[in-house]
């Protein structure tokens, strides 16, 4: 799927500069009449230095959208804009807008312990506390307020995981316990078991042999069927595999050299790995590039 | 080499422990009370009667208050320090925090005995008519007008140990992943929250280990709770009246005028002082092994 496609350059050549480009056709695009994010003109600061710029793009609902690029290109900066997590890093500000159902995410009145209820996250290694299997999944709807009918919500998030088989008999034991790869479900578990509209996953597979990967992916599948889910990965066979959508960054360096991640190109995921429209896309996915 | 040092470390121990024994059996064999449960201390009377009850029981309680005040209050600044103050506060407050640590315990001692005690009757009278069923906090002012008492010790004490009980507890709450905290806070949940389930389970191990480590002090800490306590070999149960010896007070009050039995019984309670830090710091390790995270 990464093969390289003859004859895309010359399109380069006229085609018109990136984030025009985004900004007339991911509105009514096929698969994003629904949106839940819009992002418009985004940069993301760590104190003074500008990590990424100008980023605009639409994520739809219950689809599956990936971010892929090279490192430090800023697409788990992005991604964890999504949920406000970036709030927690002293110094983080952002400008441009992030809307979620034409809401403003970053409007002084809104909550971020509110957004990331709604908006729930699975990390690059995976985290369960230090407690049972049980207690890691009624952890979210606890702190939520939850107090009743906690053994299903339990039992439900860990079948929506795909876990549930295996875990249902030591429901008492540590997560810790547990495999990598059953970690990362008890992870995406304990996620799905605040009922979140939207699960952000940071490279959930990049600490996982093959085979718990592909079970993620599977999982992702079926996810997709009630969540919206966005997703960074290194792994562009896993963006390929899983993702209806790729939006594709790299780091620019500006002229005063430093470097900012840039959105490059945003579409519909076979677009993007068969007939990209920029030259660094096509390098990118070619290998030649990062 | 290594082996070398840690050889060295060993026969230290073990010279230590023989000479103690050495030192402390004929004037346990000449002793005419038992020296478990007798609570007076006449080491050089004929015939000698001597026991390490009254001295026991006092260390402990004193160093039991110690510990039950400054754990909460050192993990509570620890987790102020780490979690709530602003950074500029932060670094202030954890170096005032370990300032005290280098106050000497004589002026622990002088600081207790002047300013502490006599501003303390408020605070017993409070306890007694609240908690005075207890019997333990009952508080009769005729036997404790100047409250020198093991309570005022046990405060004392607790200041004193606070420091490496917090700064242990920080650096211990400082090497909670990062990721723990964030998956908490990723689920919505707040500072307290968050700290609840993924900053404490992690370091309660650590905070164990640093209670012991405070709790080692206060079992031996000599210079201030000897300036507290007035000397009185009996056992008392209430908290907060005048009296009490601890093991280091003994030790340190009744050397300089001890004959040769009288240094052997002293000798023989300084054995009894070192078993009983060696069993705590025993208890702790087999504490901590249980409560290690898998």
């Amino acid at each position: 799927m990464t093969e390289p496609r003859q004859g895309t350059a010359k399109q380069d050549e006229d085609a018109p500069p990136v984030q025009t480009f985004l900004r007339y056709t991911h509105r009514g695009a096929p698969g994003l009449a629904d949106t839940v994010f819009e992002v418009a003109d985004l940069s993301v600061y760590y104190g003074d230095y500008e990590a990424v710029r100008d980023v605009t793009m639409a994520i739809g609902r219950r689809q599956i959208t990936a971010m892929i690029g090279p490192s430090g290109c800023g697409k788990s900066t992005v991604l964890r804009c999504f949920n406000r997590m970036n709030d927690l890093i002293p110094g983080a500000r952002v400008s441009g807008k992030i809307t979620y159902h034409g809401e403003d995410l970053y409007a002084p009145e809104v909550d971020a312990i509110e957004v990331r209820r709604r908006i729930g996250m699975v990390f690059q290694k995976p985290n369960p506390f230090p407690k049972s299997i049980y207690d890691n999944i009624a952890y979210g709807p606890r702190v939520n307020g939850v107090r009743k009918g906690l053994d299903d919500i339990v039992e439900e998030a860990l079948r929506q995981a795909a876990l549930w088989d295996e875990v249902k008999d030591k429901l008492k034991e540590s997560g810790l316990s547990l495999s990598g790869g059953q970690q990362q479900r008890l992870c995406i578990a304990r996620t799905i078991a605040i009922k979140p509209e939207v699960i952000l996953m940071d490279e959930p597979c990049s600490a996982l042999d093959p085979i718990a990967t592909a079970k993620i992916e599977d999982l992702m599948h079926g996810l997709a069927q009630d969540f919206t889910i966005i997703i960074v990965t290194h792994n562009m066979q896993q963006a390929a595999r899983v993702s209806d959508r790729t939006a594709f960054f790299t780091a620019d360096v500006d002229d005063q050299g430093v470097r900012h991640g840039r959105l490059v190109e945003y579409d519909l995921t076979g677009q993007i790995f068969t007939t990209p429209s920029d030259k660094r896309t096509e390098d990118y996915i070619t290998g030649r590039f990062g | 080499m290594t082996a070398a040092a840690s050889g060295v470390v060993l026969l230290t121990m073990a010279a230590i422990t023989v000479f103690l024994i050495y030192r402390a059996v004929p004037a346990l064999r000449g002793n005419a009370a038992n020296f478990f449960t007798e609570q007076r201390w006449d080491a050089d009377g004929t015939p000698p009667r001597f026991g390490i009850a009254a001295a026991f029981y006092f260390t402990v309680l004193t160093s039991a208050i110690a510990i039950v005040l400054a754990v909460p209050v050192a993990v509570g600044v620890a987790l102020f320090i780490n979690y709530y103050a602003p950074r500029r506060l932060s670094s202030g407050l954890g170096y005032m925090v370990e300032l005290l640590a280098a106050v000497p315990s004589i002026v622990y001692g002088l600081w207790g005995f002047t300013f502490l005690a006599p501003h303390l009757t408020g605070l017993v009278s409070w306890l007694d008519r609240w908690f005075g069923w207890t019997i333990v906090l009952r508080y009769r002012p005729e036997s404790a007008p100047n409250n020198y008492s093991p309570l005022t010790a046990g405060i004392v004490l607790a200041i004193m140990i606070l420091p490496i009980i917090c700064s242990i507890s920080r650096e211990v709450f400082q090497r909670v992943p990062r990721e723990q905290i964030e998956a908490a806070q990723a689920l919505g949940a707040y500072r307290w929250e968050t700290i609840r389930m993924a900053v404490l389970p992690l370091g309660r191990a650590g905070v164990i280990s640093a209670s012991i480590l405070g709790l080692g002090r206060a079992l031996g800490e000599t210079l201030a709770v000897t300036m507290l306590l007035s000397t009185a070999f009996a056992i008392n149960i209430h908290f907060t009246e005048t009296g009490g010896v601890t093991f280091a007070s003994i030790i340190a009050l009744k050397y300089g005028e001890a004959g040769p039995t009288g240094t052997g019984a002293l000798i023989a309670a300084g054995l009894c002082l070192f078993l009983l830090t060696l069993a705590v710091n025993f208890a702790a390790n087999v504490i901590v092994r249980r409560n290690k995270v898998a």
